[in-house]
């Protein structure tokens, strides 16, 4: 075939598609909402996935381990521990929190309480011991940094151990069914994601196999016209590409106001995360899984069930 | 030009359509196949269209065994051959003029040929008026005019009419006839099926009678016999 028979032909696909599309307004603008919705699940479940997200990092952030040292304990010796606690590979971070500013953050902490703070000033000198902040980089290994807290090497030269408590072992039931929830949200996620995709995919399917299937004797007569199977599925497909590209401007069009509203919301309840600037900032990464998502359901859709009916 | 060769048809469940057939059509022929339904002459038309395989026996068009044809070499012969049905299944979604356009389109040919014409071969069934209605706003006969026209644009080898009159009135049912002797008088072969006893009458050209499956007559120039 030649170049120019074969532009010819492209043109006449993508006209005839066209014209098929505008003239089965009514089913066209059904197959558009239905594909709607399909794309609308889609988007809902990457935001429901970023919202998961947050709010996993934000509760994992929330869980450490703090180790109080005795008051005697030298600055030195706590230092050598934290550097210790650094080199262990399950460490993210740890902070130390002196003596003296442990004694500033509660008294702000008891600001209001003057019996507490008046009962300080009886003392006279700073009862608190300094503090270190131990962040793991997941909650399941806070028991090996607790163990090795425990262990040996936090000895002082003379014997005695300058810790005086490490609360991860009164946080351990907290802590241990804060991880397991976080490792199954995370699992219950995809699997509702993978689930919620291939329903909404698979009814998308049906309804263009359902406005094929209208066109099934108009198949088997192009066929004994001699119609090439190109020729005959092209224009179709083209169909399928234009319910895709509508639905999925639509879906972002609806997606503005939707995740603007939500917006609000989701910003009080999960702190911090607002939708509508999640959407705004990852408009085109968003936009471009909508689309392609669009196009590829209508186009396959559609090669699929003209196939069906081709086989004369 | 065309040959049916001991071509025998046995479905699945056991009936048997056409039972060890054989006859040839020579150019310029105008043969009029009847019988009673169910006596084998749709199977006849879908068995010469590639539409079905026969069970036994070969079909030939110009020496070429239809039924070793590649899918492609199918497209190309289907080129060749005209079809008029009875429920002129013309494609509803297109224009009298888009309908006719398809069939050149299918078979590759440039816009100025389908500009050209798709205006002409309806100024020969008359329908000049009807170019841009849709088939839903046509009378049964006009559109069996349209079906006419789209079978003879690509200029066919053979038009095959399946009880083309089968759903039209007296007056209609002479003008296609009339259309269908004209095109055979131009050259092209013309296959009818028909249960019309006058117009087999009227033609006085060749009958082939065919009865569960068999032709039981095949007469140069026959009459519509029961």
């Amino acid at each position: 075939m030649t170049r120019e028979m074969l532009t010819t032909k492209l043109r006449r696909v993508i006209r005839t598609g066209f014209f098929n599309f505008s003239r089965n307004g009514t089913v066209s603008l059904a197959s558009v909402l239905v594909m709607t919705v399909t794309l609308m699940t889609i988007g809902l479940i990457s935001f429901s996935g970023a919202v998961l997200e947050t709010s996993l990092a934000e509760l994992r952030d929330k869980i450490d381990v703090n180790v109080t040292f005795v008051p005697t304990a030298s600055e030195e010796e706590i230092l050598s521990i934290k550097h210790s606690l650094e080199s262990l590979p399950e460490v993210l971070l740890v902070t130390y929190v002196s003596r003296e500013e442990a004694l500033t953050a509660f008294k702000e902490r008891h600001a209001s309480d003057q019996a507490i703070l008046a009962a300080l000033d009886e003392l006279g000198e700073n009862p608190l011991g300094a503090v270190l902040n131990v962040k793991a980089r997941d909650p399941s290994q806070y028991a090996s940094v607790a163990d090795f807290l425990e262990g040996d090497n936090t000895l002082s030269q003379g014997g005695l151990t300058i810790i005086d408590k490490v609360n991860y072992f009164q946080n351990k039931t907290a802590i241990d069914r804060l991880s397991s929830i976080i490792n199954s949200a995370d699992k219950l996620g995809f699997a509702l994601t993978i689930i919620l995709a291939a329903i909404s995919i698979l009814i998308a399917f049906n309804t263009i196999r359902l406005t094929i299937y209208i066109a099934k004797d108009e198949i088997s007569v192009m066929r004994l016209v001699g119609a090439s199977t190109t020729y005959i599925q092209g224009p179709f497909v083209v169909v399928g590409v234009i319910y895709g590209v509508m639905a999925g401007i639509l879906t972002l069009l609806i997606f503005l106001p939707l995740t603007y509203w939500l917006g609000g919301v989701t910003e009080s309840f999960f702190t911090g995360f607002n939708l509508f600037s999640y959407y705004t900032g990852n408009f085109l990464q968003i936009a471009g899984i909508i689309m392609i998502s669009g196009v590829l359901i209508g186009a396959l859709s559609s090669i699929l069930a003209v196939r069906k009916y081709l086989k004369v | 030009m065309i040959s049916f060769d001991r071509v025998s048809k046995i479905y699945p469940d056991e009936s048997v359509a056409l039972d060890n057939v054989s006859f040839s059509i020579e150019p310029g022929e105008f043969v009029s196949i009847v019988g009673p339904s169910g006596a084998g002459k749709t199977t006849l038309l879908k068995l010469f269209l590639a539409e079905e395989k026969p069970t036994e026996g070969d079909i030939f068009f110009n020496d070429t065994n239809i039924h070793k044809l590649g899918k492609k070499s199918i497209n190309d012969f289907r080129r060749r051959v005209g079809m008029v049905f009875q429920d002129f299944r013309l494609l509803p979604g297109k224009t009298v003029y888009e309908n006719i356009a398809f069939t050149m389109e299918a078979a590759g040919r440039t816009d100025e040929e389908i500009e050209q014409d798709v205006p002409h071969v309806l100024d020969l069934v008359d329908l000049s008026s009807k170019i841009w209605n849709f088939p839903k706003e046509l009378s049964g006969g006009e559109k069996q005019r349209v079906a006419i026209a789209r079978a003879l644009v690509n200029e066919p080898d053979v038009i095959i009419a399946d009880e083309p009159t089968g759903n039209l009135d007296p007056v209609n049912t002479y003008d296609v006839v009339q259309i269908l002797k004209k095109i055979n008088d131009l050259g092209t072969i013309v296959i009818l099926t028909t249960h019309n006893k006058g117009i087999i009458d009227s033609l006085g050209k060749r009958v082939i009678a065919m009865d569960k499956g068999r032709i039981v007559r095949d007469d140069k120039s026959g009459k519509y016999y029961i």
